[in-house]
C-alpha cells in the first residue's frame, strides 16, 4: 500500500468522455502513468489506497466481459468500492428514462461513474446530470477513449513511440468506436492512420478525419508498421455491408499472407474479442507478430492512469 | 467439334470496325484464332499457306455480336432453352458472345454455380457464353451476393435478371460494394407495385382492349432513384432495358451530371411498338411492355446518339403452353438471338439508324462496359467475325429457328439482311448458302 507513483500527473478534466480534447500532453501524461501500473500490476502486492473511500459505479447498458472486468480490478487495485450494475439487471429494463437512472444513482453520491451504452452520445448525457467523474467505456459508434489509450500505451511499449509510426486500422470503420478514438489519438501524437475497409463499412467524410483510406488489403497495409484489426458484429456478415463470411475473409481477413504486406516488423492488434475466420486467422491472432494479449495486460494499467489522474483533481482530494 | 482451323481470309469485303468507326472495302486475315490483319488488298499472295479464301464481295465483315441480355434455361428449366440450342441460334443470328441472366433454378448467386455454367458452356455451346451473378441473393432483394468472388469466378456483371431491387438501402449497399471491385450493377427499372396487374403500356390502346396497363412511370421512378443512389455510392450502373422518352431524359441528365451510367434498349423495343400487339398476340408480351410509337422513334434516335449504349435480344424462350393463353395470363418473353441484327438492320434499311451506330450498339459498346476482349477487328483480337449480306430479303420461318421455343415477335415477318457466316475463335461454325 505503499508504493507511490513517480509521475505526478493531474488529467484537469472531470470527465473522460473522449479522446477528443485530449492534449499530447494528457495523453503523454497518462500514459507515463500507466507504465509505472504495469509495473505494480506485475507484483504479488498490486494494492494502493489512492482511491480509499471512494465509490465507482460500474454501469454497463451493454454486455461487455473485459472492459468491465478491466475498470473492476483498476478501481480495486487503487482502493475504490467498486460496483457493479448490468443493464439486464437495472431498472432500465423496467422502462426508467436514462436521466431518472442519472438521477437515482447521484443521489448515492459516487465518485466515478463508469458508463458503457449502445448509443453515441449517452455517456455525455448523462455527465451533464450527475456531479461525480464520468468515464466513457465506450458508447455507440463514438468513443471508446481507454481502448485507444491502451492500444497507444501497447504501440509505445513494442515501438518506443508513436510519432511518424504508419498505424492500419482494418474492418469494421463504419460502426467501430476503436477506429474513432484511435484515429484522433493516433494523429494528435503524430502517427499516420490508414484506414482499410470496404467501401460499404466507411463512414461518409472519412477522408476529412486526416487518415488515408484503403480499399483493400495489398494497398492498405503497404508499409504498415501497425496493423490493428477491428470486429465485425456478425449481423453485419450475411449480406448486409458484406456479403458474407468468406467473402470477407477471402478480402479483408488478416491471414499471413495479407500480413506480409505490412513491414517485416508489423505488429498486429485487436481489442477483442476476436472473431477467428472472419476478421483474423488464428495463425496471426495468435502468432509471433501478434500484441493482442498483452493489449489486455494494458488495458488495467490504462484504467488504473485514468482513474488515479482523474480523482487527483477531485474537488476534495 | 473439331472443325477446319486453317487460316481464313474473308477477302474483297466491306470491313466495318465499330470499335474504330472504320468502314473501308477490303480483306481480313484470320490465324490461330485471332484477327491478324484487316486492311485493303492483302490478297491471295498476302496469307500463310494452306489459308481458306473466301470470296464476300457485296457483304459486311464485322465483329461477332456480343448479346447482353439472353436468358438461357440451364440450370434448372433446359426444356425451354440450353446452352447448346441458345448457341445455334446465337450462331445463326451472328451473335458471337451471349451474356446469360443469373434468374436460373438455382439462381446463379454463388461462385459455385458459375462455375457450372462457365464449364457447361465450354462443353456444349458453340459461341462464347459469359453469365451475369445475381445482386442478391436468391434474387430476393435483400442480402448482396459475393460480388468480389463471383467477378473472380467468371460473372461479367451483377443483376436480378428481370427482378427490380426494390429495397434502395440494399441497391445503394450493392452500388457502393461492387465500386470496389469496379464490377457493373446492371438494373431492371420497373417498381412491381406501379407494375401492379398491369400487362401492356398504359394509354389508349391497353383501354380499347380491355387490358391493365402498365405506366411508363414504373419505370422512369426506378431509373431515376437509381441514378441518384449511383450519384450517391459511386460505382458502374447500367440500365437494363429503357422503353420510353422519360426515361432518356433521366439518362441524358445523368451523363451529363458525369455519372457513370449507362443503358440498354431491346430489339423489341427499337423496332415494335404497343399497336404491334394487334389482336392480343401473346408473343409481344413483354417485360418492361412495348410503349408508343413515339418512345420507339425516340429510342432509336437515342442508339444513334449513343445516349442508349447497347441493343440487346432480351431473349427469353417460352413454351408454347406458356402463351397459348389469354393475354393477361400469357408468360412475358421473346425469342430474339437468332432476329436481333436483321430486326436492327431494318432500321438501317429505313434510314433511322446508321449501320456503324448499330454495330456499336451491338458489339463494340457491350464488349467495353463488360471488359470482354471482342467486339472490335483489331488486330490480335479474337476472331469472332461475321459476314453479313446486307441486302438479301427472306420471310422468318419460325419452323427453321434454332431456338427450342418458338415465340418470336417477327413470326413470318419480312427482313432483309442475313448472317451468311459466324466464325468464333477462328472457326466457321454457321455459314448460310
Amino acid at each position: 500500500m505503499n508504493i507511490v507513483p513517480k509521475s505526478s500527473f493531474v488529467l484537469s478534466k472531470r470527465h473522460l468522455l473522449g479522446i477528443e480534447g485530449l492534449s499530447r500532453e494528457d495523453i503523454s501524461g497518462l500514459l507515463d502513468l500507466a507504465e509505472e501500473f504495469v509495473e505494480l500490476n506485475r507484483q504479488i502486492e498490486k494494492k494502493r489506497a489512492s482511491l480509499r473511500g471512494r465509490t465507482q459505479i460500474n454501469l454497463f447498458f451493454e454486455v461487455s466481459t473485459r472492459t468491465q472486468a478491466s475498470f473492476e480490478l483498476a478501481g480495486k487495485r487503487l482502493g475504490a468500492d467498486v460496483m457493479n450494475m448490468s443493464a439486464n439487471a437495472s431498472s432500465m429494463r423496467k422502462g426508467e428514462t436514462l436521466i431518472d437512472t442519472a438521477i437515482t444513482l447521484n443521489a448515492m453520491h459516487p465518485d466515478i461513474l463508469v458508463v458503457r451504452h449502445h448509443a453515441s452520445g449517452a455517456v455525455a448525457l448523462l455527465a451533464s446530470k450527475l456531479d461525480c467523474s464520468v468515464i466513457n467505456a465506450g458508447d455507440g459508434a463514438h468513443e471508446h477513449p481507454t481502448q485507444a489509450l491502451l492500444d497507444a500505451l501497447t504501440i509505445r511499449r513494442n515501438k518506443g513511440r508513436l510519432e511518424g509510426l504508419l498505424v492500419a486500422i482494418c474492418g469494421d470503420i463504419l460502426h467501430s468506436r476503436v477506429a474513432r478514438s484511435n484515429i484522433i489519438l493516433l494523429n494528435t501524437m503524430g502517427a499516420r492512420v490508414r484506414v482499410v475497409a470496404p467501401s460499404t463499412l466507411l463512414p461518409a467524410g472519412i477522408e476529412r478525419f486526416g487518415v488515408e483510406v484503403a480499399r483493400d488489403m495489398r494497398e492498405g497495409l503497404s508499409g504498415a508498421d501497425i496493423v490493428m484489426m477491428l470486429r465485425l458484429q456478425r449481423e453485419r456478415m450475411n449480406g448486409s455491408y458484406v456479403p458474407s463470411v468468406s467473402e470477407y475473409f477471402h478480402y479483408w481477413g488478416l491471414d499471413e499472407r495479407k500480413l506480409a504486406y505490412a513491414k517485416p516488423d508489423a505488429l498486429v492488434m485487436h481489442p477483442g474479442p476476436m472473431n477467428r475466420g472472419v476478421e483474423i486467422d488464428s495463425m496471426v491472432a495468435d502468432g509471433a507478430q501478434s500484441l493482442i494479449r498483452e493489449q489486455v495486460e494494458m488495458g488495467v494499467a490504462v484504467r488504473m492512469a485514468v482513474l488515479e489522474a482523474l480523482s487527483r483533481n477531485f474537488p476534495n482530494a | 467439334m473439331l472443325t477446319d482451323r486453317r487460316p481464313i481470309l474473308l477477302a474483297n469485303a466491306r470491313i466495318v470496325d465499330p470499335s474504330r468507326e472504320l468502314d473501308f472495302p477490303g480483306d481480313l486475315l484470320i490465324a490461330d484464332g485471332v484477327i491478324r490483319e484487316a486492311k485493303k488488298g492483302i490478297g491471295a499472295a498476302g496469307v500463310p499457306e494452306g489459308t481458306e479464301i473466301i470470296d464476300c464481295r457485296g457483304r459486311l465483315v464485322a465483329p461477332g455480336l456480343i448479346d447482353m441480355r439472353a436468358f438461357i434455361g440451364e440450370p434448372g428449366a433446359a426444356s425451354r432453352e440450353t446452352f447448346a440450342s441458345a448457341s445455334q441460334a446465337a450462331a445463326a443470328g451472328g451473335v458471337t458472345t451471349i451474356i446469360c441472366q443469373p434468374d436460373t433454378s438455382p439462381a446463379i448467386d454463388d461462385p459455385a454455380t458459375v462455375d457450372f455454367v462457365l464449364r457447361r458452356a465450354r462443353d456444349t455451346a458453340i459461341v462464347h457464353v459469359h453469365p451475369m451473378a445475381a445482386i442478391t441473393k436468391g434474387l430476393e432483394g435483400k442480402e448482396m451476393t459475393e460480388i468480389g468472388l463471383l467477378k473472380a469466378a467468371g460473372a461479367v456483371a451483377f443483376t436480378d435478371g428481370e427482378k427490380s431491387v426494390t429495397n434502395a438501402q440494399v441497391m445503394r449497399r450493392a452500388l457502393t460494394y461492387a465500386r470496389d471491385f469496379d464490377a457493373l450493377i446492371v438494373h431492371h427499372t420497373e417498381d412491381p407495385d406501379l407494375v401492379g396487374d398491369g400487362v401492356m403500356n398504359e394509354g389508349e390502346f391497353a383501354a380499347r382492349l380491355g387490358l391493365l396497363g402498365i405506366p411508363k412511370a414504373a419505370e422512369t421512378v426506378m431509373l431515376e432513384r437509381d441514378i441518384r443512389l449511383v450519384a450517391l455510392a459511386g460505382g458502374r450502373y447500367h440500365a437494363a432495358s429503357v422503353t420510353c422518352t422519360d426515361s432518356l431524359e433521366v439518362l441524358a441528365r445523368a451523363k451529363q451530371a458525369g455519372l457513370r451510367v449507362t443503358a440498354a434498349a431491346s430489339i423489341n423495343h427499337v423496332t415494335l411498338n404497343e399497336n404491334d400487339i394487334g389482336p392480343y398476340r401473346t408473343f409481344l408480351k413483354l417485360t418492361p411492355p412495348l410503349r408508343a410509337e413515339e418512345d420507339r422513334r425516340r429510342l432509336v434516335e437515342a442508339v444513334g446518339t449513343g445516349l442508349v449504349d447497347v441493343v440487346m435480344s432480351d431473349h427469353n424462350p417460352q413454351d408454347v403452353e406458356a402463351k397459348r393463353l389469354p393475354f393477361a395470363e400469357a408468360t412475358p418473353g421473346a425469342i430474339g438471338l437468332e432476329t436481333m441484327l436483321a430486326a436492327g438492320l431494318r432500321l438501317v434499311h429505313a434510314g433511322e439508324l446508321p449501320l456503324m451506330k448499330l454495330l456499336q450498339a451491338m458489339s463494340s459498346r457491350p464488349a467495353e462496359l463488360l471488359g470482354l476482349p471482342g467486339g472490335t477487328l483489331r488486330s490480335g483480337a479474337p476472331a469472332d467475325v461475321i459476314v453479313v449480306d446486307l441486302d438479301r430479303p427472306w420471310v422468318l420461318d419460325p419452323a427453321e429457328l434454332k431456338s427450342k421455343c418458338k415465340n418470336t415477335p417477327f413470326d413470318e415477318a419480312r427482313m432483309t439482311g442475313r448472317v451468311v457466316r459466324t466464325i468464333v475463335a477462328g472457326r466457321t461454325i454457321y455459314e448460310h448458302v
